[in-house]
C-alpha cells in the first residue's frame, strides 16, 4: 500500500495544476487530519480568509471507497465567519469521485480571473469561464454545469455556489450533488472569493483491489451489520427528524428563538408527519446502502387551473428546527418552502435559520423595522421568511449584509445580542443546558458533532465540572479519528475503534492501524494547533444572556455551573497550543 | 441460466453498491464504472436512477461483431468473454444497442456476465436473477 499521499494542486489564476506526493498517512490519517496537514503547507495564517492564496482543501481518507459509509469529503478552509481555520464535512458523491480520479486531496489556490467552473478527473483539468452564471441560483447552476461537462455523467459528483457565496456571505454554504452540504461556516463565500461558481469532480479511473480474502470478508461483513441489521434503522426510516418530538417531549427543542423549548405546535413538524405527507423517496450517499436522505416535495399551483409545480428538498432535524421550530413555522410543507428558498441562494439553512429567528425577535422589540428587514417579520409566517431567504442570501440591503456576516455582527450595530442565539456560531438544535452549549461554542467546528455533549447531558445532567471536561476531552479523538477515516459519524457505531483496525489491516495500512489512538490524538492537537494560529481565543467566546435565561427539561440554567464549564473546558482546549516559539 | 434483470430500478437510491460489488468481486477493480453494471442519475439526481445493464440478447449484437471470438453467445442470453482472446477493438461497444458494454483507458471492456454476484449488495431488492418469463410472476407477487 502506498503510504504517501497524492494531492492535486490548483492554481486558479494560472489555470494550471499539479500531482505532489506528500508523507504523513502514519502519522495524520487523512480527512481532518490531512486537510490540517495541508494548511500547514499551504495556508496563510497571518492572512483574511479572502487572501488569494488562502487554500480551499478537499480530502478523503484512507478508507473511502474500500468500505460503506465511508462516504464523506473534509472541506477545510479559513472561515469567513471568524477568520480561522475550520472544516466542513459533507457526503454525496464528491468523496468517491476524488478516490476514483485518484487523490487523497484536492488543494485549490489562487483566484480564477472571472468566474468559473472547474472540471477534473484521472487525466484532465480545465477551467472554463463562467460569467453567465453570475447570480444563478444553486439549481440552475448544476443544470448548466451538467450540459457544460457531460463527460462521465452519474460518476462524477458536482459541487457549486449560489449567490450567498458570489457576495461573500458568511452563512453561504456549498451545495454538494442537489441533496448534501458543506454547510457551515461560509465555504461557499471562499469559492466565491476565488471566482469558482462550481466544481465537477470526474471519478473516471479505478484502483486496485486490495489482495487477499481478508478484505472481501470484511466488507461483506460490515455490509450486513450495515443493512441486515437494526443498527442504522434510525437513520433511514424517519431519519433524524425523529429526533423533534422527542427533544420537544424533554423541553429540550428551541422554538420562537429560543424563547421556549417545547411547544404543542411540534404535532405539524415531527418526523412522523414529514414521513407521511412529504417524503417523496429515498437517497443515498455513494458508496452508503443506508440511504438516509429523506426528500420530501411539495408543490404549488401556480394558475388559477390546476397548474403545479413541485420542489424536492432534503430534510432532517437541523434544517426542521431551523426553518421550523426556531421560526415558529408548524407546517411541514411549509418549512420545505422555506429550505428550498435557503437552499436556491446558497445559504446554510441551519445559520440562516437561526439569524432569521434572531431577526424576529429583534422585530418584536422593536430594534427592527421593514426598513431594516424590508418585509415584516414574525413568528410563523412563512411567506415573509421565503421573502427574507432571498433577501439574506443576496444581501439585498446593508442589514442583510451584514446579517450574513453572522448574527452577532448585526446585534452589535442593532442591538439584541443577549437573545442572539448564538454559541461559536448559529446554534445548532439542542437546549439541553449548559453540557451543550459549552461544547457547541468552544467545540472545533461549533458543530453538535464534535463531541456528543447533546445526548450525554440528555442521559447524564450531574453537575461536575471535572467529569464533564473529562468527557468532552475524551470523546473528541475518536471523532476525530472518525473524520480523518471520512466515515459518516453515522456509522460510528458499525466502525468502533476495533472494527477501524481491521479494515485497515485489510487494505493495507497496517503501521496505522497499529496506532490509531496516538493518531486520534496527534490529529485533534494538530487540528486545534492550527486552529489557534489562526486566531482562536477560548477566552473571547462569549455566551449571549439567552443561553443563561433558558429553561431546559433540567429546570433554570445554572449560570455559575455554565460559566467554571466553559473556563475549564476553554482552557484545557488552549493547552493544545503550540509554545510561541514553536513553528507549526 | 437466469439472466441479471433490474426489476425495481424504480427502488434505488443512487448508493452504487451493485456497481461498486462488480467492480470489486468480478472485476478485481475499486471502481464506478468497471462493472457489468453502473448505475446512473437519469438526469440529475432528482430524477432517479437508471441501471446500464446486458439485457441478454439472444442472438446478441456484440457477439456478431466480435472479430476474435472473445464474446459467444450465453445460454439464456448475455454472452461469455474469454479475455485472453479480445483485442480491444471495441467494436462490441458500438455494437450494443443499450450502451452497456465500458471499455476502459487500457482498452479492457466491461459487460454483464450475468454471474448475479451484485443481487446480494442491493439494499432493495431492485436487481433479480430470473428467467424472463419468471418476471412477470415475481412482480405480481410483490
Amino acid at each position: 500500500m502506498n503510504e504517501r499521499f497524492k494531492v492535486f494542486v490548483v492554481d486558479l489564476e494560472a489555470a494550471q495544476g499539479r500531482v505532489e506526493t506528500i508523507d504523513g498517512r502514519n502519522d495524520v490519517a487523512g480527512g481532518s487530519g490531512l486537510a490540517a496537514l495541508l494548511f500547514l503547507r499551504y495556508g496563510r495564517p497571518e492572512q483574511p480568509w479572502d487572501h488569494p492564496e488562502q487554500p480551499i482543501i478537499l480530502a478523503i481518507g484512507p478508507l473511502t471507497g474500500h468500505f460503506p459509509l465511508m462516504s464523506k469529503t473534509v472541506c477545510a478552509f479559513v472561515s469567513p465567519y471568524h477568520d480561522q481555520y475550520t472544516e466542513s464535512h459533507a457526503g454525496g458523491r464528491l468523496a468517491l469521485a476524488l478516490f476514483f480520479a485518484g487523490y487523497d486531496a484536492l488543494v485549490l489556490l489562487g483566484r480564477a480571473k472571472t468566474l468559473s467552473c472547474l472540471s477534473l478527473g484521472s487525466q484532465h483539468l480545465s477551467l472554463r469561464d463562467a460569467g453567465f452564471m453570475e447570480g444563478m441560483n444553486v439549481a440552475g447552476t448544476g443544470k448548466l454545469i451538467r450540459r457544460m461537462f457531460p463527460k462521465s455523467s452519474g460518476h462524477r459528483s458536482i459541487i457549486r455556489i449560489g449567490p450567498a457565496g458570489e457576495i461573500g456571505s458568511a452563512m453561504a454554504c456549498i451545495n454538494v450533488d442537489s441533496y448534501r452540504h458543506f454547510g457551515r461556516l461560509g465555504g461557499g463565500a471562499v469559492f466565491g472569493v476565488k471566482n469558482l461558481k462550481g466544481l465537477v469532480v470526474c471519478g473516471d479511473a479505478q484502483r486496485p483491489v486490495p489482495p487477499g480474502k481478508e478484505y472481501a470478508g470484511l466488507f461483506k461483513e460490515v455490509h450486513r451489520q450495515v443493512c441486515s441489521t437494526d443498527m442504522m434503522r434510525k437513520y433511514y426510516h424517519l431519519g433524524t427528524a425523529a429526533n423533534l418530538r422527542g427533544l420537544n417531549d424533554i423541553q429540550a427543542l428551541p422554538w420562537n428563538n429560543l424563547q421556549k423549548t417545547a411547544d404543542p405546535g411540534i404535532e405539524g413538524v415531527t418526523g412522523e408527519i414529514f414521513a407521511d405527507r412529504t417524503l417523496l423517496r429515498n437517497g443515498a450517499c455513494s458508496g452508503c446502502p443506508v440511504g438516509c436522505i429523506h426528500l420530501g416535495f411539495f408543490r404549488d399551483r401556480f394558475k388559477e387551473d390546476a397548474r403545479y409545480l413541485y420542489h424536492q428538498v432534503p430534510y432532517d432535524y437541523e434544517p426542521i428546527f431551523a426553518a421550523g421550530t426556531m421560526l415558529g413555522v408548524t407546517d411541514c410543507f411549509d418549512v420545505l418552502r422555506i429550505l428550498e428558498d435557503f437552499e436556491r441562494v446558497g445559504l446554510d439553512a441551519m445559520s440562516a435559520g437561526v439569524a432569521l429567528a434572531w431577526a424576529t425577535e429583534a422585530t418584536q422589540r422593536g430594534l427592527l423595522s421593514e426598513k431594516q428587514t424590508i418585509v415584516r417579520l414574525s413568528f410563523g409566517d412563512a411567506g415573509a421568511y421565503q421573502q427574507a431567504a432571498h433577501h439574506l442570501g443576496l444581501g439585498s440591503n446593508e442589514f442583510y449584509r451584514l446579517l450574513g456576516g453572522g448574527t452577532r455582527k448585526a446585534a452589535a450595530e442593532y442591538g439584541g445580542d443577549d437573545f442572539a442565539c448564538v454559541l461559536g456560531q448559529e446554534m445548532a438544535g439542542y437546549a439541553t443546558g449548559p453540557l451543550f452549549f459549552t461544547a457547541q461554542s468552544l467545540g472545533f467546528r461549533h458543530s453538535h458533532l464534535d463531541t456528543g455533549a447533546y445526548s450525554r447531558e440528555q442521559q447524564d445532567p450531574a453537575k461536575d465540572v471535572t467529569t464533564a471536561v473529562d468527557f468532552l476531552l475524551a470523546d473528541e479523538p475518536y471523532r476525530a479519528l472518525l473524520t480523518s477515516m471520512t466515515a459518516c459519524l453515522f456509522a460510528r457505531s458499525v466502525y468502533q475503534s476495533e472494527q477501524l483496525v481491521k479494515c485497515l489491516d485489510s487494505v493495507g495500512y497496517r503501521e496505522l492501524a497499529a496506532s490509531i489512538e496516538p493518531v486520534a490524538e496527534r490529529i485533534r492537537a494538530l487540528r486545534w494547533q492550527v486552529r489557534i494560529a489562526t486566531g482562536f481565543c477560548a477566552e473571547e467566546i462569549t455566551i449571549p444572556k439567552r443561553f443563561y435565561d433558558v429553561t431546559t427539561w433540567q429546570g433554570p440554567v445554572d449560570g455559575e455551573y455554565f460559566d467554571r464549564l466553559r473556563e475549564a473546558y476553554g482552557r484545557r482546549i488552549m493547552e493544545f497550543a503550540l509554545p510561541e516559539a514553536a513553528p507549526l | 441460466m437466469k439472466p441479471l434483470t433490474t426489476p425495481r430500478m424504480d427502488r434505488c437510491i443512487g448508493c452504487h453498491s451493485c456497481s461498486l460489488a462488480c467492480a470489486r468481486l468480478v472485476h478485481k477493480k475499486l471502481s464506478w464504472a468497471t462493472s457489468g453494471i453502473r448505475i446512473h442519475s437519469a438526469g440529475g439526481l432528482s430524477t432517479g436512477f437508471i441501471s446500464v445493464v446486458c439485457l441478454g440478447c439472444d442472438p446478441a449484437p456484440c457477439v456478431q461483431v466480435c472479430p476474435t471470438g472473445a464474446f459467444r453467445q450465453r445460454k439464456g442470453g448475455g454472452v461469455v468473454v474469454r479475455k485472453s482472446d479480445c483485442i480491444s477493438c471495441g467494436a462490441c461497444v458500438t455494437a450494443c444497442p443499450v450502451g452497456a458494454i465500458y471499455q476502459d483507458g487500457g482498452g479492457e471492456v466491461y459487460v454483464c456476465l450475468h454471474c448475479g454476484r451484485c443481487v446480494e449488495f442491493c439494499p432493495h431488492g431492485c436487481l433479480e436473477l430470473t428467467q424472463r418469463a419468471d418476471l412477470q410472476r415475481s412482480l405480481d407477487h410483490e
